[in-house]
């Protein structure tokens, strides 16, 4: 089945590579497909022909960044690379970096003196690897907010949630109008959640001891256990329908107040953008679930695979330096609902919710790593079992859960 | 004399061995080659790139360690018996509908194996159409039964099931243009022996049409199998291993932990594991197809 799948990707990046040779068109992988994703890029995509010459030649995949990935990858491994590519800054490309299929974009950064402007430093530490930087990165997600829809609560007869725990005592009077508590998807989903709920209801201190120092006594300790007590919470205001939706169906639920909340990194805000909805007033936001207020600072970079034709470079060089500047910072944090990742840049026309983001990353004391950052794919990947199979099954208990947490946070590297 | 025999076998059909050269190529380097290598790496702790830096059978006792692994064989069993079973049954009861000069049957055949025509991405993904809570659940509702309930793809224990539904309906086709084929080739003085004997059809059926057919049904289970061993695509677009892990197989395991989750060596270590299981049940079969035969022909 591997070597079916290569064939087929080699089969298809050959007619790709056709279309590089001639001039320089640039194709470009990325998973930006939901309607706000998509007018972000297409931002990027505008941008970067309105420079003159190359060419953006769209490779959208279709699917999460789960699909997309592994696909990204064997492209590149394979020896057929794209142009450029998103990928989420952190561990996903380190072990590419690692084996030089990257290209190397430090001069171009300490020309334009990335080190300056780029806010927080962690994101461009994310892209060093050896004293070289190898991605630019585009925005700032992060994953601790909830979108609640309040007309969903007053229907209800109850007072639009401030915070997770008025939200779990709504819940029922929601069942009772039939209306779903909390829509979510299945898989990533789910573990989104239950790291929001670490990093919410357990602080900044149980989030790195059990992430970033893969603490296993912190892990079996009392916090983390009113952490999966949350989840499982959440576990139970869900909907059987929950299997195979994808976040923006969720989204749409909340939008429609067919569901009260929905816990999603910010990038739901794109969707209600796009629906033309106002912050504020048809939905609200609880960064950090409204108890603690901490963001992470994942979010997307783009890589550069080496290229042999020196064309494809320079249209490489042209990209990174357009994806930092002033001008496209704007214009696409402003259609995706990230926010940028420069300090120095005008935000005026940001709505209620993205001014909320940027005042909590002022105080650096409020970022978070992402766990993109923190864990290796192998790990996120357990937890994401882990994760999903607790949510399914009402009859895992909470001690089950914890225990095998644990493990799997002591063996991680 | 006996020297001379010896070049005489290996030169024997000449034409045919160098034809074959380039397959026998492939055989050794894809094939041979290949499953080495993945059993080789499946020993080391390879990330996203294979690394010669060995841990023993780490990856094995972390494979069975991992619930999601005993969940996806345990699936990967009822979804293997279920499908070898129903498939076979079902297909071979259609092909002697067919088969009894009815009308139409041209229509009859082309409905029946027209789901073969379509993938299995798109078979699992009509399918999760029309059993998720807004589909077929929601029309008898609609309908008037409101208390009607179809919990396939949301109830844990019942999603395999529904893996086998949309499986079933898939290859079902493909068997019986299979049994029917083999039906055809029996000599209609078989059946006129049979009646001038007075042996009811059912009896003819199982004890003589059966038996001779029995090349077409080592095909069909050859067919079966492999796609068992292989489901993937089906259980991505019908429900990607949920609720939760639910409905995970073999197969997904491996792709997941090899692409997504960068970690070659355990997915290598699970699709070894895959392997063996496979050897395991063909190597005495293959023994007694082939073995036996060589001694009865002797």
């Amino acid at each position: 089945m591997r070597y079916g799948l290569i064939a087929a990707l080699s089969a298809s990046v050959a007619f790709a590579g056709v279309s590089l040779a001639g001039a320089a068109d640039l194709e470009v992988t990325h998973w930006w497909t939901s309607g706000g994703e998509a007018a972000a890029a297409k931002v990027l995509a505008e941008e970067f022909d309105k420079l003159g010459g190359d060419k953006w030649v769209d490779g959208a995949i279709a699917g999460s960044g789960s699909t997309a990935r592994p696909i990204i990858v064997s492209r590149i491994l394979g020896g057929n690379p794209m142009g450029a590519t998103q990928l989420n800054h952190g561990r996903q490309a380190e072990e590419l970096v690692q084996a030089g299929l990257m290209t190397d974009l430090t001069e171009l950064a300490e020309k334009e003196g990335w080190a300056n402007f780029i806010r927080p430093k962690s994101l461009l530490d994310s892209c060093t690897f050896e004293d070289k930087i190898y991605c630019a990165p585009v925005n700032i997600h992060s994953w601790e907010w909830m979108w609640t829809n309040p007309d969903a609560f007053k229907e209800a007869g109850v007072e639009p949630p401030k915070n997770w725990e008025e939200f779990v005592a709504a819940a029922p009077k929601l069942k009772e109008k039939g209306i779903t508590p909390l829509a979510t998807g299945d898989g990533w989903q789910v573990n989104g959640i239950f790291t929001v709920l670490t990093a919410a209801l357990g602080g900044k201190d149980l989030y790195l001891k059990v992430n970033k120092d893969k603490d296993g006594e912190a892990a079996r300790g009392p916090e983390m256990k009113k952490v999966i007590q949350a989840l499982a919470d959440a576990r139970s205001m869900a909907d059987p329908g929950y299997v195979g939706r994808s976040w923006n169906e969720a989204t749409n639920m909340v939008m429609t107040g067919k569901a009260g909340g929905q816990i999603m990194g910010d990038w739901a805000q794109g969707e209600f953008s796009t629906a033309g909805k106002v912050a504020g007033k048809d939905y609200d936001c609880l960064p950090g679930l409204g108890d603690h207020a901490l963001l992470d600072t994942g979010g997307d970079a783009f890589y550069f695979p080496k290229n042999s034709n020196p064309e494809v470079t320079k249209a490489q060089m042209k990209l990174a330096s357009m994806l930092v500047s002033k001008q496209t910072q704007v214009a696409f944090n402003l259609a995706k609902g990230s926010l940028p990742v420069r300090g120095d840049i005008d935000m005026a026309s940001a709505n209620a919710c993205m001014k909320k983001g940027i005042e909590i990353l002022n105080n650096p004391e409020n970022i978070i790593p992402s766990t993109d950052q923190l864990r290796a794919p192998d790990t996120q990947g357990q937890i994401e079992g882990l994760a999903a199979e607790f949510f399914s099954n009402p009859d895992m208990s909470v001690e089950d859960m914890q225990e095998r947490f644990a493990e799997i946070v002591e063996s991680a590297y | 004399m006996a020297g001379d025999r010896k070049p005489l076998g290996l030169f024997r059909n000449l034409n045919a061995k160098i034809a074959a050269l380039p397959m026998i190529a492939t055989v050794l380097v894809v094939f041979i080659g290949c499953t080495l290598w993945t059993v080789v790496y499946s020993f080391t702790s390879s990330r996203s790139l294979p690394m010669l830096n060995f841990v023993g059978i780490d990856q094995y006792t972390r494979l069975f360690k991992s619930s999601r692994w005993m969940v996806s064989v345990e699936n990967i069993a009822i979804y293997g018996c279920l499908s070898l079973v129903f498939s076979i049954v079902v297909g071979f009861i259609l092909a002697v509908f067919m088969d009894q000069k009815i009308r139409f049957e041209n229509t009859f055949r082309t409905i029946f194996l027209y789901p073969f025509a379509l993938s299995f991405i798109v078979t699992g993904l009509v399918w999760q159409w029309i059993l998720n809570p807004l589909g077929i659940e929601k029309v008898v509702r609609d309908l008037g039964f409101e208390s009607f309930n179809l919990p396939l793809l949301t109830d844990r224990s019942l999603v395999i099931y529904a893996i086998v539904i949309a499986g079933l309906w898939q290859g079902t086709g493909l068997v019986m243009a299979l049994m029917l084929a083999g039906l055809r080739n029996i000599d209609e003085e078989i059946w006129k022996a049979a009646r001038v004997d007075g042996i009811p059809t059912w009896k003819t059926y199982v004890f003589v049409i059966i038996p001779m057919m029995r090349p077409v049904f080592v095909t069909t289970l050859v067919l079966i199998a492999t796609g068992i061993v292989k489901l993937y695509d089906l259980v991505v677009a019908m429900t990607n291993g949920g609720p939760g892990i639910s409905s995970e197989v073999p197969a997904k395991y491996v792709y997941d932990f090899m692409f997504a989750w960068a970690n070659l060596g355990q997915g290598l270590a699970a699709s070894t594991v895959m392997l063996t299981t496979v050897l395991i049940i063909l190597i005495p079969w293959a023994m007694l197809e082939f073995g036996g035969r060589k001694g009865r022909a002797g």
